[in-house]
């Protein structure tokens, strides 16, 4: 069918961004643009940076899509579920109390404690949804996921008001999002399920298309809604906890990139998904660019460039073309 | 035998009965017509087939108790046609009929050639091969319910269940619309049932007419049976005529309250 060749073009194309978005992310940067001489800055600084802006951009781009398509709602993103509120408070957690004391741990325990923390968030929405509404609505849900994202803010605010200056700030530039110290290391840590939860994600595309047409008429066509739901957001949460993480929250990309990609290519999720993973890793390389040489005083948040690009590229888009889910 | 039997079919919301127990039986190939007022039960009736509400009692197609099947074993058991179906704007005919091939695609499965023939047949049957590549968002009323009910047929179960097929379409497409389901019923030995408001179209298509009245199922029978004056007057709560034509159709016409 036509409209199957033009989804092979579109993939194409968002693969060849993406390509050129490598390049550029690797020439770009202080220390010059490539040269046998600061071979070690690209290799151990720029090529990390770059493969984990990648992982992150899009890992938040295919969960937001997933998102998108299991709540049929174009307008929620990946931390809806309270993954970014469980994320953040696990990184207070952990800042407030000694950061510090754990700089010859074998395992860093940010990380661990922002993977777990948005994990352990989702986990507690998904109770308390299903257990307070019928799931066949995932309004229940919904709803859920916002009294957790307030109970895990209200607790950081806690915390956050007993620390010093120097843990609040550390706080809110992990909240902010960034790739600052992104290294080899992280990229090995990350992306095991990244790659688990991508392929999952993936494989339920078709399922996305069906549940287009609504939860009810889903179901009488032999799709069991519930189950589907269950696995999409359990793998698009353990993947964006995965990257959360290492990176922060890192604003706006799960939603404006499923969106732009949707204006552009149309709304079938077997196409949605798969050029969302290519445009979404290209967006963020691209958008960690400026963030490196706007340094002074220090480097510019990835999660600022984010929502600052982003925004007005979302409401040109919105003016320009009509949603749909 | 029946096809569809509904066995003291009975739902309840949070304890509220909505269809006192039941028992209706459709024989392969029939067309049940259910008609009653608006919040009759009729809906319900219809979703709790399909696995959309929990119920009482049994639903049974063909012997087998819709409540031992799967999702996906029901969904090919019966094709449901909501009031209001839901129509993704820019999704493309072609794409949403072969929607209804979902039952018969395995869990990480892709439309096999089987199923794209497949619903590039019904396009085809109901003359909507033009229209594949159309977003449906262009598409007219009458439109709407053609490629709403060829994604039905596609799923090709033998139990066809339509909420209010016509309510939204015009005189001319609701005949149109309504010749189609009776096409595909002698076609494909579907067997139909239907809630509709048009009580003079439901006695034309329909073999039997079931009347719910709060819940309950206060007649039933052919046409002729159901279609009286004093029947309707009394669950519709309102003053009618009926008139038969030769041929045997009934034609139900509303009294005026006063005349002038
Ligand atoms: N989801 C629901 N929750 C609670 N009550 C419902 C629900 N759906 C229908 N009802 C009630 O059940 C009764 C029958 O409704 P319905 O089956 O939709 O009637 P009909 O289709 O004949 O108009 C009505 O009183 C309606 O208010
Ligand atoms: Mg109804």
């Amino acid at each position: 069918m036509t409209t199957n060749r033009r989804g092979w073009v579109w993939l194409l194309a968002a693969t060849l961004l993406l390509a050129a978005a490598v390049v550029l992310g690797v020439m770009v940067g202080p220390a010059g643009s490539l040269s046998a001489a600061n071979w070690n800055i690209i290799w151990n600084v720029r090529m990390p940076r770059v493969a984990l802006a990648a992982i992150v951009g899009a890992m938040l781009s295919l969960a937001g899509a997933s998102y998108q398509g299991v709540f049929r709602n174009p307008l929620v993103d990946p931390y809806l579920l309270g993954a970014a509120g469980g994320a953040g408070l696990g990184a207070t957690m952990v800042i407030a109390f000694g950061r510090a004391a754990t700089s010859d741990w074998f395992v860093d325990p940010l990380p661990l404690a922002a993977f777990l923390g948005a994990i352990a968030a989702v986990t507690v929405t998904y109770l308390a949804g299903a257990a307070f509404g019928s799931m066949r609505t995932s309004t229940s849900l919904v709803l859920a996921g916002v009294a957790v994202a307030s109970l895990t803010s209200a607790i950081q605010a806690f915390v956050l008001q007993r620390s010093s200056d120097g843990v609040i700030r550390a706080v809110y530039n992990w909240l902010l999002g960034s790739l600052v110290n992104a290294s080899w290391h992280d990229v090995r840590l990350v992306l095991p399920y990244v790659v688990v939860s991508g392929a999952v994600l993936l494989a339920h595309r078709r399922h996305l298309d069906v549940l287009r047409v609504g939860d009810d008429e889903a179901l009488t066509l032999g799709l069991d809604v519930r189950r589907v739901r269950i696995t999409v957001v359990a793998a698009a949460t353990i993947g964006t906890a995965a990257v959360v993480s290492v990176s922060g929250l890192i604003a706006f990309v799960g939603i404006v990139v499923p969106h732009a990609v949707r204006m552009v290519c149309g709304g079938s999720y077997r196409r949605v998904l798969p050029i969302s993973i290519a445009v979404g890793a290209a967006f963020l390389i691209l958008a960690d660019i400026p963030g490196r040489m706007l340094q002074n005083p220090a480097e510019t948040p990835l999660g600022v460039v984010t929502a600052f690009c982003g925004a007005p590229f979302f409401m040109v888009l919105l003016r320009t073309r009509r949603a749909t889910v | 035998m029946s096809e569809l039997l509904f066995g003291d079919l009975s739902v309840s919301y949070d304890g509220r009965v909505a269809v006192h127990p039941l028992t209706l039986a459709v024989p392969s190939g029939g067309w049940l017509c259910l008609i009653g007022p608006n919040g009759a039960g009729k809906s319900s009736v219809l979703r709790s087939a399909c696995g959309l509400v929990a119920h009482g009692g049994s639903v049974t197609v063909a012997g087998v108790d819709t409540a031992t099947m799967s999702t996906r074993r029901r969904s090919r058991a019966i094709a449901f046609v909501p009031q209001v179906p839901v129509l993704p704007a820019d999704m493309t005919v072609y794409e949403y009929v072969l929607l209804g091939r979902s039952p018969f695609i395995s869990y990480f499965g892709v439309a096999s050639a089987s199923d794209r023939a497949a619903a590039a047949e019904v396009l085809g049957e109901l003359d909507l091969a033009d229209f594949a590549q159309r977003r449906l968002e262009t598409l007219s009323g009458g439109e709407r319910q053609r490629i709403v009910l060829a994604r039905a047929i596609a799923q090709g179960s033998p139990v066809l269940l339509l909420d209010e097929p016509t309510s939204a379409l015009d005189i001319g497409h609701q005949q149109q619309a309504l010749e189609l389901v009776d096409r595909m019923r002698r076609e494909r030995g579907l067997t139909v049932v239907s809630a509709m408001h048009d009580l003079t179209l439901a006695g034309l298509y329909a073999d039997r007419l079931a009347l719910l009245h709060e819940g309950g199922l206060v007649a039933q029978g052919s046409p002729a049976e159901v279609l009286r004056a004093e029947i309707l007057s009394e669950f519709y709560g309102v003053s009618v005529r009926v008139h038969y034509e030769d041929d045997g159709t009934a034609i139900v016409i509303p009294n005026r309250r006063t005349r002038v």
